[in-house]
């Protein structure tokens, strides 16, 4: 008896997370489906309303900004394509750093790891004015490179893979050295198959950042071709009102549920591999 | 010339340890060479040099008339069978074997046929698409003996390798590397402290102690004719019994009793080593024990007494023979079958 009621405790607690993470979430949703003036003049709404295809189908088709030129559309893109550029490259090249510090015993390799290690200090928005300096000098300003190169580099990630090839038996360097792999083989054959749960957390960590990145991106831009998501919630759907500029809220939960979609897409995708990554090693 | 030889080889670590003094001995084609000695005494880094997953601070190493010094492990055409297996635990037993061939360069087809021989030979053709952590520790251990031998490699290096098995296995595994390694003819280096395992295996021995080999010889030649007490006291089990003494003109009294005609020069203090094996009971003996212990093994009781000074002298006999705790016996050393020891060096003077 006594081990129901705890279980049945544990149910509890687990249903009233559960509850705390979606409520505001069908909370948007179910406002998304109203028009405007209903939420404006009764706050959000619990229940569905008829407008969900004619809201959507706005925020996806408007053109909106300044030059009345860009869509959703084309920010989701633009987001997508960052988060994956950041996502992917951070990992190879965590990746790659870590096994040169884990495996090629340079003198300096454990300085060369605090150093590293230390830049968890000095987040991009610390940096951001000789971050901008540096891009705008190489006239990488309104581009996708220029987006994501300067949020590459990542410690968090080179940390966890050179934590996790230190756990990794020398016995396998030297058994697969003696099987005639080198240095790029032992890579690609060994580290990369035994980290792949790693790699697939380590990527939706960093696609989630870099998705959510506002700051980079909107100092970044000058043109509305580069828009991401996160920048363009504030400025998109807006109605002049009398000269003042009105957030057209049905339209920005719509937005707002659509924005969420790529990153739980990512995590459904690779949750199997997350998961694993975060609780086991497979050794 | 032979086929492997070792020249001075020492290796110093870079913090002043020296773990192999200038080291030299030859091995033959075909041979089953064992090195044995304590843990810690420079075996396994000998045998890693000879890999290349040590350099080499001093000294040469030839394998087949080459010099391998500077040459890369994966180069050499050696294959070792490692402690740990050290099996890649993301591929199936099948690439596991193949791996290595793979990186020769071998055709598909010639892989597959190698694999299958291979893994027929030492029985594991049914696990081929199995991953390593869904075996035996037996399994592991022919698959790590089927990746040294898939690839024919010139030398075969084993480190320690039946270690991490229990001991009814590790006995039916040793049989089989023994067979195996006679049946496929590659010249194999095996690494090993338990002495059992080195005589068994052995064609030949190198009993390593600090980083020196004391002995090299044939197993039954260093058991019959150790030159050292490090040596007489790690071949043989039970272990020799060691006991002190006085050696003066050709006699030897230690214990209580006296030995004659000491086929010796040497006249100082000495360590007389009897094995327990090499006496037996008569009626008015050299030795009298008195007996504390009695182990009996079904087909041989080990008795543990004291004789004058000496606790824990050990004596070998029949398991036929019922002795009882607290009884006296007294003993003969068969045909002069002892060995005297220079206390000060441990070397043997008779």
């Amino acid at each position: 008896m006594k081990i129901k009621l705890s279980q049945i405790l544990a149910h509890i607690v687990l249903i009233l997370g559960v509850l705390l993470m979606v409520i505001p979430i069908w909370l948007s949703f179910a406002s998304s489906t109203h028009d405007t003036v209903t939420i404006l003049k009764e706050g959000m709404k619990f229940g569905l309303g008829d407008q969900l295809t004619r809201n959507y189908n706005e925020v996806l088709n408007e053109k909106g900004g300044w030059s009345e030129e860009v869509t959703a559309a084309k920010m989701f893109i633009n987001s997508f394509i960052m988060a994956l550029g950041i996502a992917t490259l951070k990992v190879i090249i965590s990746a790659m750093s870590a096994y040169a510090l884990v495996y090629f015993r340079f003198k300096l390799a454990v300085p060369i790891f605090w150093l590293i290690f230390i830049t968890l200090l000095v987040p991009l928005e610390v940096r951001i004015f000789p971050s901008y300096k540096i891009v705008s000098d190489l006239g990488l300003t309104n581009s996708y490179t220029g987006l994501v190169l300067p949020l590459v580099a990542s410690a968090t990630a080179t940390f966890f893979f050179r934590q996790f090839y230190k756990t990794i038996p020398d016995e396998l360097l030297e058994s697969a050295k003696l099987d005639g792999a080198n240095s790029w083989r032992f890579f690609i054959d060994f580290l990369v198959p035994l980290s792949k749960t790693m790699i697939a957390a380590m990527f939706i960590f960093m696609f989630v950042y870099g998705y959510s990145q506002y700051l980079w991106p909107l100092i970044m831009t000058t043109s509305e071709e580069y828009w991401t998501v996160v920048m363009g919630m504030k400025i998109i759907f807006t109605e002049s009102y009398e000269g003042v500029a009105l957030p057209r809220t049905a339209e920005r939960f719509a937005y707002i549920i659509l924005s969420m979609i790529p990153p739980v897409l990512v995590v459904v995708f690779l949750q199997k591999w997350f998961i694993k990554g975060l609780i086991q090693t497979e050794k | 010339m032979s086929f492997l030889e070792l020249n001075k080889v020492t290796k110093i670590y870079p913090n002043g340890t020296k773990a192999v003094h200038e080291t030299s001995m030859n091995v033959e084609n075909g041979e089953f060479m064992v090195f044995v000695g304590p843990s810690g005494c420079g075996k396994s880094t000998l045998l890693r040099m000879i890999a290349g997953l040590e350099d080499i601070t001093e000294g040469n190493i030839n394998l087949d008339g080459i010099l391998i010094n500077k040459v890369d492990p994966s180069e050499r055409d050696v294959a070792m069978v490692f402690q740990n297996y050290a099996l890649y635990p993301h591929m199936n037993v099948y690439n596991n074997l193949a791996y290595g061939l793979k990186n020769r360069g071998i055709s598909k087809e010639d892989i597959e046929k190698k694999v299958n021989e291979a893994a027929k030979l030492l029985q594991i053709s049914e696990y081929l698409q199995r991953k390593p952590s869904m075996l035996s520790g037996g399994q592991r251990q022919r698959v790590a003996m089927g990746r040294a031998i898939v690839r024919s490699p010139k030398i075969f290096l084993f480190d320690e390798p039946l270690s991490n098995l229990d001991a009814k296995l590790r006995i039916q595994m040793r049989l089989e590397i023994k067979k195996l390694q006679q049946k496929v003819g590659v010249t194999s280096i095996f690494v090993t402290h338990d002495q059992v395992e080195a005589m068994t295996l052995a064609d030949r021995l190198a009993v390593i102690n600090n980083g020196l080999i004391e002995q090299l010889g044939t197993p039954i030649e260093i058991y019959n004719n150790p030159k050292s007490m490090f040596v007489a006291g790690f071949i043989g089990s039970p272990q020799m019994n060691f006991l002190e003494g006085e050696l003066k003109n050709k006699t030897l009294t230690s214990e209580g009793f006296e030995i004659n005609n000491v086929t010796s020069d040497f006249n100082g203090p000495v360590i007389l080593g009897i094995r327990p094996e090499h006496m037996s009971q008569t009626d008015k003996g050299l030795i009298n024990l008195s007996v504390d212990l009695v182990e009996q093994l079904g087909s041989d009781n080990l008795i543990y007494g004291e004789i004058k000074n000496k606790k824990d002298f050990c004596f070998r006999c029949s398991g036929s023979q019922i002795i009882k705790k607290g009884s006296k016996l007294s003993l003969n050393i068969n045909d002069n079958n002892y060995y005297v020891f220079d206390k000060s060096n441990g070397n043997r003077v008779n």
